[in-house]
């Protein structure tokens, strides 16, 4: 992306943004649960997030909503990241920026799972 | 921990915890003679009474995990201590909670300020509920954004969306980097 140095430059992104969002029909096709916790800041969470966010944006994938998650209580796996896709939670554990980029080409955009990394998956 | 931008992350995420609605983070850095680097977080969270108050700095009220990782308030004032600072806590039920620490800007154990911009982003990212003010001073070059600021000029499309973020997160890190002379590459 190019450089953004003022809050003029910033406010072209909007309509751009806007029309990716409204060609989309209802919810967002996937959504991707991250939180902050002590632990998971520790571990890398904010890298692995950053890593996440900048690939979604590199591979121009929309369809996505990210949203705070809560605590999982499983410290010793954080940093967590939790994809919602196709009606199926799936739950990655010590997620470094690299299994992030990882998880937004495979599972984000492609819906292929990446098993060895899955920590737990659940029906929703 | 290695980056002072990653303590304060986690302070900061002490404030959403606490239920905040509002949340303010001040840095100032003064390279002159007064030798300053400081950083305040302010929230309208739930507080804290004076009996828990007086024991946030005691090494073993925090908790083991807190501990183990490096990260906790006990720690940093440590640190703060050790470079020629200190650090201070005021809180009132109700009300909400000021943490500050100091630091002697050039002292040779203050650890670096780190990526302070991703810890910015964080806050837009997955805290964008919460009204969240970001300060920067740098001798006399200041930098601000907030929560209101962004969501008045993204209306409607949400600071997560890919396109958005990531254009603030430009906007966040060239900003910062003009407060220290950089310039645009
Ligand atoms: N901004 C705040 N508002 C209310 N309570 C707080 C705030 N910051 C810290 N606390 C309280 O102090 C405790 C210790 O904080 P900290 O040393 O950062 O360790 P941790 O957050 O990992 O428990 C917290 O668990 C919380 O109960």
């Amino acid at each position: 992306m190019a450089k953004i140095n003022s809050l003029e430059e910033l406010r072209k992104i909007r309509s751009d943004a806007k029309e990716a969002m409204t060609a989309r029909s209802g919810n967002a096709k996937v959504r991707v649960f991250a939180s902050m916790g002590t632990v998971g800041i520790a571990g890398g969470a904010r890298e692995a997030l950053k890593a996440l966010i900048n690939e979604l944006e590199k591979r121009n994938f929309h369809d996505v909503e990210i949203i705070e998650g809560g605590s999982m209580g499983l410290d010793r796996e954080e940093p967590i990241i939790r994809v919602l896709r196709d009606g199926f939670e799936t739950t990655y554990g010590k997620v470094t920026p690299d299994m992030a980029r990882q998880i937004v080409a495979q599972h984000i955009i492609n819906g292929q799972m990446i098993s060895e990394w899955v920590i737990a998956r659940n029906e929703k | 921990m290695k980056e002072l931008s990653l303590n304060i992350l986690d302070i900061l995420e002490n404030s959403i915890h606490a239920k905040a609605n509002n949340v303010w983070l001040f840095i100032e850095e003064y390279t002159d003679k007064k030798d300053l680097f400081s950083f305040t977080v302010k929230d309208d969270g739930k507080g804290m009474d004076e009996t828990f108050l007086a024991s946030v700095f005691d090494p073993f009220t925090t908790t083991s995990t807190t501990k183990s990782v490096g990260l906790g308030l006990p720690l940093l004032k440590g640190e703060a201590e050790m470079s020629g600072g200190g650090a201070k806590i005021q809180s009132e039920v109700g009300k909400g909670t000021i943490v500050s620490f100091w630091f002697q800007h050039s002292h040779w154990d203050r650890p670096p300020l780190g990526d302070i911009a991703g810890t910015v982003l964080m806050m837009f990212l997955i805290h964008s509920s919460v009204s969240f003010t970001f300060k920067h001073q740098v001798n006399e070059n200041s930098f601000l954004v907030s929560t209101t600021q962004l969501l008045d000029i993204f209306e409607g499309v949400p600071l997560s969306n890919p396109k958005v973020i990531s254009g603030i997160q430009s906007y966040i890190s060239s900003s910062i980097q003009d407060l220290y002379g950089g310039k645009h590459g």
